[in-house]
């Protein structure tokens, strides 16, 4: 058997198989547990590796469940796919890495973090249920099999957040997310029974090669903007972040932090390889900038005010969503016409490229502050002050990730955020400021949370607190070297992740293609 | 609860017990299958919590949990099994195995169970999944006092 021609399916399969063995496995005690979790993550690691390699160097996979062989998208007779079938191309690969890097980084972090918890067993479990839902999404073809998968990271993801049942917050942020996903969810329904009533189809490539833009299309595409929208934490959709991020455990905001992007995923996915250009490109484009604008505005001059540490990281991250949303919103506004090859690609390569240094340096500031409140129980602002003293690598991560939010050279924020603003600057010079203009509040913000948290003389409440455990720092650390580094090379990481990915949004052939053109044998 | 209740409560457990596992059996041939057995089976666990109460019902949360998992590995590793053509490869249908390899002959049938390939066991998976889950929500329910006492 080729394990490499199944990786598509084993991605989402192994996590799979991973959440059901946890709490078999957890009778055996704690530490079995714990390396079962990082081990089953450490094997999805080295395939989604596998997975996007193979996708770089040669295109699109596709994968039939359950068909003869796994290319044979359309047996014969039939003229359109019948099976669920899996497609990753440039976008999925991308992602599939971002998701395998912060899932297992998020359960070494945890051995430690969550040690004094009890019920662990459900915890891994949900946590690589989490992963296997996320890879399902970005790998999944099928308009069904990816409202499945929502719903799976959905439920996954809500009871990641309630997990700490002691706490107050907890609850009432699950039960605020679980409203808000459950109608996001059933609007995904809805939007994908309204493409299946008129086309009798399910599978997005063919769904795209008959899609009319009719007035139940543009219905569905409303609905599929909206929760997606809300699914990434957009505003005017964004309520739930801000109670949901400082809720749920440390580990666990950074698994939602890629939890978020993958409703950027679904919501880049359905305009460009599904609608295209049959969509009136200029308008979703500009509402797709304006939700953009909006986060960043919204999300920045909320931070400002916050004196919950994580909920202040939570509020700058929306406006972390708005820069993608806004790069790629410029690319979708100007799809199709010469501008385009000029500004529009570039704008959605700084877009893509902020998705993944989001992911590493929102992680690594979700992580720090969560080595903050273990060591010393509180995120409170005010209360905090003068940590650097007994806590200085947690304290010279936390700058890292300080200054590659705010966009300071050399770290990757920084690299990300230019190629946005030169060129939305060309698209339209006012979006640009708005932008560069809140990138410096961020700066602002991050200067007074450090301030507060780890400047000052030593505070007599916090002067026996040590240093994060060594699983912890391990797992900050990682995660700053890869800031360092995507900031460092930034053209490297733009040429062999960024460009495919932002290439397949584009080349919406290419993706039909790879279904509906490879007929009989094997790719 | 009274006499009466628990009577007929213990009385109907069985003809449900049988009932559910009917569904879960044949659905591969008739309409129902493994999710709505399991629904089955589990209402039969809450007519037992209802008449006898959480703690007399001898339901063992432990137990359901080790079940519930089982019914999901189950179900993962025969979509694991058809790797050897593709994941969730139906490997036992159309003499592919010794057992369930026969097609489910079209139309009205007495009931054919040994057709159909992994499906039959896959709803028994789906099955075993869903009564035990379903179980132990209704079974925590019970266990956890409620605010007002």
């Amino acid at each position: 058997m080729d394990i490499l021609a199944h990786v598509p399916i084993l991605v989402v399969g192994i996590p799979l198989l991973g959440a059901f063995a946890t709490p078999l496995i957890a009778r055996a005690g704690a530490r079995a547990r714990n390396w079962f979790a990082i081990f089953i993550l450490l094997l999805t690691t080295a395939l989604a590796i596998a997975l996007a390699v193979s996708v770089f160097q040669a295109g699109p996979r596709v994968y039939v469940l359950g068909g003869q062989s796994f290319g044979f998208t359309l047996p014969s007779g039939y003229f359109f796919p019948i099976r669920i079938i899996l497609e990753a191309d440039g976008l999925s690969a991308f992602f599939v890495l971002i998701i395998a890097v912060t899932t297992l980084l998020g359960a070494i972090y945890s051995t430690a973090f969550m040690r004094a918890h009890s019920g662990l067993e459900k915890y891994y479990a949900l946590l690589l249920l989490l992963a296997a839902g996320m890879f399902g999404m970005v790998v999944t073809g099928d308009a069904f099999n990816f409202f499945v998968f929502l719903e799976i990271t959905s439920i996954a993801a809500t009871g990641l957040v309630a997990f700490r049942t002691g706490r107050a917050e907890s609850g009432e942020a699950a039960f605020k997310m679980m409203v808000l996903y459950n109608i996001g969810g059933l609007l995904v329904l809805l939007a994908v029974a309204i493409l299946y009533g008129q086309y009798g189809a399910l599978n997005f490539a063919y769904l795209a090669k008959l899609i009319e833009y009719s007035l139940l299309d543009v219905v569905a595409l409303a609905l599929f903007v909206l929760a997606l929208a809300l699914k990434a934490g957009a505003v005017p959709m964004h309520m739930w972040v801000p109670d949901a991020y400082p809720a749920a455990p440390a580990p666990v905001t950074m698994v939602m932090v890629a939890n978020t992007q993958i409703g950027l995923y679904g919501l880049y996915r359905i305009c460009f390889s599904l609608y295209g250009l049959k969509l009136t490109p200029a308008l979703v484009g500009w509402i797709v900038i304006i939700l953009g604008i909006l986060s960043i505005f919204i999300g920045v001059s909320m931070a400002v005010i916050q004196r919950d540490l994580k909920r202040l990281i939570a509020y700058s991250g929306i406006a972390q969503i708005g820069y993608m949303l806004l790069g790629v919103g410029v690319g979708l506004a100007v799809l199709g016409t010469p501008a385009l090859d000029s500004y529009g690609l570039m704008a959605m390569k700084g877009g893509i490229f902020h998705i993944v240094n989001h992911a590493l340096y929102e992680g690594l500031l979700f992580l720090a502050a969560g080595a903050v409140s273990y060591r010393a129980g509180t995120r409170n602002l005010d209360q905090l002050g003068g940590l650097a003293h007994n806590m200085r690598w947690t304290a010279f991560f936390f700058i890292i990730g300080g200054a590659a939010i705010a966009g300071l050279p050399p770290f990757n924020g920084f690299a990300s955020k230019l190629i946005i603003y030169e060129s939305v600057f060309k698209f339209n010079p006012i979006l640009a400021v708005i932008a560069l203009l809140a990138s410096i509040i961020t700066l602002a913000i991050y200067a007074r949370a450090f301030q507060s948290v780890f400047v000052g003389p030593k505070l007599p409440a916090y002067k026996d607190v040590r240093e994060a455990p060594p699983s912890m720092m391990f797992a900050m650390a990682i995660l700053a070297a890869l800031v360092v580094l995507f900031g460092l090379f930034p053209d490297l990481v733009v040429r062999y992740l960024v460009s495919p990915a932002a290439q397949a949004l584009v080349n919406r052939a290419q993706y039909i293609e790879a279904i509906l053109g490879a007929g009989l044998g094997v790719r | 609860m009274s006499k009466l209740v628990r009577t007929i409560g213990w009385l109907l457990y069985a003809p449900i017990l049988i009932f559910g596992f009917y569904v879960i059996m044949h659905g591969h041939l008739t309409p129902g299958g493994g999710f709505q057995g399991g629904a089955v089976v589990a209402s039969g666990f809450a007519l037992l919590i209802v008449a006898y109460g959480a703690k007399g019902a001898g339901l063992k949360e432990r137990l359901l949990s080790v079940v519930e998992s089982g019914g999901a590995l189950i179900f993962v590793g025969l979509a694991f099994l058809g790797l050897g053509a593709t994941f969730f490869y139906n490997f036992l249908a159309a003499g592919g195995g010794v057992v369930f390899n026969e097609l489910v002959p079209p139309g009205p049938n007495p009931g054919d169970l040994n057709t159909a390939g992994t499906l039959p066991l896959m709803n028994w998976a789906v099955g075993l999944k869903v009564l035990a889950g379903l179980g132990s929500i209704v079974l925590l329910l019970a266990l956890f006092p409620s605010e007002e006492e």
